[in-house]
């Protein structure tokens, strides 16, 4: 059971093709698979339908696909941060499909756990609905959403042990472990890779069970919103 | 003479009680964090926390702990983190008492529009249509008329909708509205606005 690669483009080896299906860790540019999303454009891989919350920023991120037209469609709750995804999307040229944001969280993580699909209060009445099949449950209307099963996952992790067992840190976790789950195949990089039987059993965020390879590197984690608060305020 | 910004956001804090889970939206809603007092809050954000803190201190920044508008925050004793569909098993579940949003439009029958202007304002609904399909209460918190005068507080929406009957309450810098049976009736109206300058600014049938 070796899963540790020894980069990006090892790591994503036999797995990439025209036209494939990928789900895509993160939220905005915080817990972004950075490094497997660059080497998937030097891979030059096209045609790519990308379910990802956000659709990264222009440079950076998924918004490095986008500069490079490898994305046809995008699965997305919000893409407010990306000229040109916008330019790509209103010209025609990109299609988007949006996905309130529990609903496609709950879309990752059902796909993952076999389950075809769910009804969900969210999108009631709004455009979400139309066309899909509505049910009541105790007087409640309900609207099925499907789950999603995607040909390659690709997550951020902080610290993964040999086998693949992964650690996340505060906010970065966000999308990481649903998307991870709805992979066909699920390729990780992290922070930090150590030895099996250093990470306490209880504390594991997602089993290596989801996890088939793995790479260790730098991450540049850009910060895209920088607030702070002066210290004489405090 | 109306309520400013932070006297929406001040306003908006009393609807907030001890123990309360609560979801604060973008713009004037983030700012009803600095109006709670002593109140025990705790503060979700839908990216994965419970236990938000203010924003940190200069050359503090952390890219991995950051809120649903994506800005750079700190964590509380009190912090848990998780991932997103656990985040919104916990909004869609009813868990989160209370959300305070941010509209576009607000329809007397308690609809809510938001999240898009078709042709010019296409970025995305987020988090917004899970957290007014699953919260407890949904507070929203607007200008009541647009920049040229025209009432948001309309009979029905014409912008695309975040949620249907989903609004229970509207604060707006002119005053206080629930939603009821049959249209809106007024809670109160803000400083130096008489009723009927707030019934002359509302599209909706106000009741009662």
């Amino acid at each position: 059971m070796q899963k540790i690669y020894g980069s990006a483009a090892e790591a994503l080896e036999g797995l990439l093709f025209d036209g494939m299906t990928i789900a895509a860790g993160g939220f905005g540019l915080c817990g972004i698979p950075e490094l497997l999303i660059a080497a998937i454009r030097d891979a030059g891989t096209k045609n790519l339908t990308v379910a990802s919350n956000n659709a990264g920023v222009d440079g950076f991120g998924l918004g490095q696909l986008l500069e490079t037209r490898q994305v046809r469609k995008m699965i997305s709750s919000y893409v407010g941060e990306n000229a040109e995804f916008m330019r790509q999307y209103l010209s025609g040229e990109l299609e988007l499909e949006f996905n309130p944001q529990g609903t496609l969280a709950e879309r990752m993580r059902a796909g993952g756990a076999g389950i075809p699909g769910f009804y969900t209060k969210t999108g009631v009445g709004t455009v979400i609905a139309e066309g899909k099949e509505h049910k009541d449950f105790n007087g409640q209307t309900y609207i099925l959403e499907t789950g999603l099963v995607m040909d390659l996952a690709i997550v951020k992790a902080w610290k993964a042990d040999e086998t693949g067992n992964l650690v996340f840190r505060k906010t970065s976790r966000n999308f990481n472990p649903p998307a991870a789950t709805c992979g066909k195949v699920c390729v990780v990089e992290v922070e930090e890779i150590v030895p099996a039987g250093s990470l306490d059993p209880d504390h594991i965020h997602l089993p290596g069970i989801y996890v088939h390879r793995l790479i260790q590197g730098q991450h540049e984690k850009r910060i895209e919103q920088r607030t702070t608060r002066k210290r004489q305020e405090a | 003479m109306a309520w400013d910004r932070n006297q929406m956001a001040a306003r908006a804090a009393l609807e907030l009680e001890d123990g309360m889970y609560v979801n604060l939206g973008i713009g004037i809603p983030t700012l009803v964090a600095n109006y709670v007092g002593d109140k025990d809050i705790t503060l979700q954000s839908e990216n994965g926390m419970l236990g938000m803190g203010p924003f940190p201190f200069e050359g503090e920044e952390d890219p991995d702990l950051i809120n649903a508008g994506k800005q750079t925050i700190t964590e509380l004793p009190r912090t848990a983190y998780f991932d997103s569909a656990t985040s919104f098993a916990m909004i869609r579940g009813g868990k989160i008492a209370a959300a305070i949003l941010g509209g576009m439009e607000v329809s007397e029958e308690g609809d809510l529009a938001n999240w898009m202007v078709p042709g010019k304002l296409v970025k995305g609904m987020g988090g917004a249509m899970d957290l007014v399909a699953g919260v407890g209460r949904v507070i929203v918190v607007m200008d009541h008329t647009s920049k040229h005068g025209d009432s948001k507080v309309l009979k029905a929406c014409t912008l695309p909708l975040t949620g249907k009957g989903v609004v229970d309450r509207i604060i707006t810098n002119l005053g206080v509205l629930d939603v009821v049976p049959g249209g809106l009736k007024i809670v109160e109206c803000a400083d130096g606005v008489t009723e009927a300058e707030l019934r002359a600014a509302t599209e909706a049938t106000i009741v009662g």
